[in-house]
């Protein structure tokens, strides 16, 4: 297990070496100059003095590149263009909000993603799986801004249930939760048949059900938990893109989150806090990958007895 | 499956042909502002009603869909060009170039799809081919991946041991004996990835990084017209509503496809 997480922590080094390339190669290929596209034309001569001597605009593009990466060790991300506040400042503000609304539609999607998933593959071949099976397809293909204006729409603006926008208690919460969740909802389901049908095929269910062991017990104990280990991966990945595919909902919602803090800087292509979002998020992704990859291998019996039988 | 995927070819060449054919079929100058008839509701004039600029919906709606279905499309290819020529080179000369390839596709497909194209998109102004290039510059990894794999498993059939035996060039082996291997598989994924680009397309033009005002495409209908969503639902019910039709019928033919060849792709 030790050997399995210095492995992976030290190919993390890499795959950040490549992330911030390529968001520096990014960074340069914005029009204008580089330093402007990282603090503004309006920021202070100091500050621009600072970074452009960080970034070292008259030395090769490797220092140039050390440089970058120095700067955002720092957390300099830059200062965005119209509050002139440093980026990275506002990122940590706003992340907890993301946050929030992630594990929001983590709740909802999971549990009916599992359920839905298993009737799916239990039931493989009626109508309740064909509906079942036709609703994820769907719900694949509806774009989060979309539903996320219907869902407003029905809730809050017709049946006044709910505030339509915001960002505050749990109640401004439960619609941008709902919206994000159903992409997500519409994947679970499809991965969990898929994996809970190969299941239910394996001989060892064969074998329980020859056993006479009670039908209930055979899909909780057997088929289930069999099942989980693959699921958690795709569960994970998931979150890791709820962070990221938050920018479309928090847009529709106004919740003060990194997505909305996205959109704002396309608006006013201010490049310092567009980049921030997405090295963040890149981060952020990475790095969820990596739990999940860790958490598969700690979860996975049979994984952690052929490390040990070494 | 295979009827649903039937089905699916034919709601979409339906809605390409009306997309396509939107200048000479379509009721109303799309951009045509119409003081008189402004947010009017869905009527025997104006069969999906107009907006707050008194447009008609159903002309912006076929005239978007000209866009949208073309850049997903555009971008579909740019990428499987893209993706089949990296795949083959990478699958079949191995080595030193295999490596470097292998290590850029993990590098793109390591970032989350949607912030990279954002981040490729903010580079170029916005417009058509700006979108196009963001979808196929995060998308062709993906085919790479595939070919790459697909290149790995024939490259010691015997047909290409029997083709390097008669002298072929390595060129040749690879353009004219293993590329068209690669087309069922290519086209299956593509079927499966359509779907999630026309609601890249959708989003990207949502974020205002696509066609700017006043072409219309899906996206940027729904996104310019959503503070009306109250008052006027149809002006953002109705474009969306084709977004979800094609990318569904799309998603639908990817996956019947997919059974229909036996594969096993993640989409």
């Amino acid at each position: 297990m030790k050997a399995y997480l210095i492995k992976k922590l030290l190919l993390l080094i890499p795959l950040l070496l490549g992330v911030t390339s390529l968001t520096f190669a990014l960074t340069k290929a914005l029009p204008g100059d580089p330093v402007f596209s990282m603090v503004g034309e309006r920021a202070q001569p100091e500050v621009i003095e600072k970074i452009r001597k960080e970034l070292g605009s008259d030395r090769n593009i490797f220092s140039q590149y050390i440089g970058y990466i120095k700067l955002l060790v720092k957390g300099e991300f830059g200062r965005s263009y119209y509050t002139n506040r440093r980026v990275f400042d506002d990122l940590l503000l706003k992340f907890p909000n993301t946050l929030k609304l992630a594990l929001g539609a983590m709740i909802i999607a999971i549990p009916f993603g599992l359920f839905l998933g298993f009737v799916s593959a239990y039931k493989r071949g009626t109508i309740t799986d064909r509906v079942i099976s036709s609703l994820s397809v769907t719900g694949l293909s509806i774009p989060v801004f979309w539903s996320g204006l219907l869902i407003m729409l029905f809730f809050s603006l017709r049946l006044k249930l709910l505030p339509p926008s915001g960002t505050g208690d749990i109640r401004f919460l439960i619609l941008p939760s709902i919206t994000l969740s159903l992409p997500a909802l519409a994947t679970l389901t499809r991965v969990a048949k898929t994996t809970l049908m190969e299941i239910f095929d394996m001989p060892f269910v064969t074998t329980a059900r020859a056993k006479g062991i009670a039908e209930l017990k055979i899909n909780l104990l057997h088929v289930f938990k069999n099942g989980l280990i693959p699921l958690v991966t795709v569960i994970g990945l998931d979150f890791g893109s709820y962070l990221n595919g938050a920018v479309l909902t928090e847009t529709i919602f106004g919740w003060d989150g990194i997505g909305r803090f996205t959109m704002e800087g396309i608006i006013k292509r201010d490049y310092p806090v567009i980049m921030g979002c997405i090295i963040v998020g890149t981060i952020i992704f990475v790095l969820i990958n990596l739990l999940v990859d860790i958490l598969y291998h700690y979860l996975d019996p049979r994984v952690r007895l052929y490390e040990k039988s070494r | 499956m295979r009827k649903a995927g039937r089905v699916s070819v034919g709601i979409l060449f339906l809605i390409s042909l009306l997309s396509f054919s939107a200048p000479l079929i379509s009721p109303y100058d799309p951009d045509k502002i119409d003081l008189e008839s402004i947010k009017e509701p869905p009527n025997s004039k104006h069969l999906f009603g107009t907006d707050n600029k008194g447009r008609d919906i159903l002309s912006r709606v076929l005239h978007g869909g000209r866009i949208s279905i073309s850049v997903a499309i555009m971008a579909a290819f740019l990428s499987i060009g893209i993706g089949l020529i990296v795949g083959l080179c990478s699958g079949y000369l191995g080595g030193k170039i295999d490596i470097a390839i292998t290590a850029l596709i993990d590098l793109i497909l390591s970032f989350p799809a949607f912030l990279l194209a954002i981040g490729i998109s903010i580079i170029f102004p916005p417009g058509i081919y700006t979108v196009m290039i963001a979808i196929a510059a995060v998308g062709w990894a993906s085919f790479a991946r595939l070919i790459r794999g697909y290149i790995l498993t024939v490259k010691e059939a015997p047909f290409v041991e029997a083709a390097r035996a008669l002298g072929c060039s390595q060129i040749r082996i690879l353009f004219i004996h293993l590329m068209p291997q690669c087309i069922p598989l290519l086209l299956v994924m593509m079927g499966l990835k359509l779907g999630g680009y026309i609601l890249t397309e959708a989003s990207l033009s949502f974020l205002g990084l696509g066609a700017q005002p006043p072409t219309a495409t899906w996206g940027s209908m729904v996104s310019a017209n959503r503070s009306y969503i109250s008052s006027a639902p149809w002006m953002i019910l109705f474009p969306g509503l084709m977004i979800v039709i094609t990318a569904l019928c799309f998603n639908t033919l990817g996956d019947a496809l997919r059974d229909r060849y036996g594969l096993k792709i993640k989409g």
